[in-house]
């Protein structure tokens, strides 16, 4: 079984009002110098089998076809 | 001229759209299920409606959007048959790469239930034909994820080809989106998305008839 990690973050210029709104809280609770804030997801998946490189490819067509909008977002995996 | 709804679980303004659809064509549109890979030929009118497909999980509209209706819709679509995507109908067109750009968080992280104005900036689309150019109209809106966004070069392309159907009036934007976008249609002209609810907003029991028009264009019953 190889286990993996797929972490999805917004593009650079795509406008995050969610990281906007944490970065002002983080602000309000006094954390100073707290600048660019984004928010992001992470995927934790198990799969089958030993084949590292079969894993890296379906992980890279999972993340195309569902699991990031790559309009919006870029994504990154890594295998444990 | 006969239409459809498209049915998903979470999906909860199928029925106001049915009713919309049947009062104005005067005929029940079918209903086509998720999990169908088929629509029948004499469908005009292909609509997806508005609610909450797979409970926004993931994205709103992601799940829906690889549904294996969704590739019947696209060949439709590709055949030329008109498709209306509204709210989370305009989510699931976009995730499924039927028109361009996402739809992201309000600016406001609010969800925002009320009704604002909405020009229609192009009254020449299939969509829009009952409504004169720059023409503000009433519309209901009821969402959380209406904030547009579109990378510059498409967004250009988008103004330049006449592509964005409908903007929030000048100052009255609820959600944030870029250029105040509301609706935009594909380049072929055939598949029009747009946040505001006009099926809630076609008869005298609702205030007002200004969405009326949207669906009248659509079905080609436009009152002479």
């Amino acid at each position: 079984m190889i286990k993996a990690r797929v972490t999805i973050t917004l593009k650079n210029g795509v406008l995050d009002p969610q990281g906007k709104a944490i970065e002002g809280a983080l602000g309000a609770l006094g954390f100073e110098g707290v600048g660019h804030v984004r928010q992001g997801k992470v995927f934790d998946l198990e799969l089958d089998g030993e084949d590292r490189a079969r894993a890296e490819a379906d992980l890279k067509a999972m993340c195309e076809k569902l699991l990031a909008n790559t309009v919006i977002e870029n994504y990154t995996i890594a295998l444990d | 001229m006969k239409s459809a709804v498209v049915q998903l679980p979470g999906l909860n303004r199928d029925r106001d759209m049915i009713a919309a659809l049947t009062k104005i064509s005067g005929q029940a549109p079918i209903t086509v299920w998720q999990t169908e890979t088929s629509i029948p030929d004499d469908v005009d009118l292909i609509v997806i409606p508005g609610g909450f497909s797979y409970g926004d999980y993931l994205r709103c509209g992601a799940i829906a959007a690889r549904m294996p209706v969704m590739q019947a819709i696209k060949e439709k679509a590709e055949k030329g048959v008109k498709v209306l995507g509204v709210c989370n109908g305009f989510q699931i067109l976009v995730e499924a790469g039927m028109l361009p750009g996402a739809l992201m968080r309000n600016a406001s992280l609010k969800f925002v239930c009320k009704e604002i104005k909405l020009q229609v900036v192009n009254a020449e689309t299939d969509f829009t034909r009952a409504y004169a150019a720059g023409q503000i109209i009433r519309c209901p809106i009821a969402h959380h994820d209406g904030n547009y966004f579109v990378e510059a070069e498409t967004l250009k392309s988008l103004e330049g080809n006449g592509q964005v159907v409908f903007k929030y009036a000048e100052g009255t934007n609820p959600n944030g989106s870029l250029n105040d976008i509301a609706g935009i249609i594909n380049e072929k002209g055939n598949v029009l998305g747009m946040m505001p609810h006009p099926e809630n907003l076609i008869e005298a029991a609702h205030g007002g008839s200004d969405g009326r028009g949207i669906f009248a264009s659509a079905l080609d019953v436009i009152a002479a």
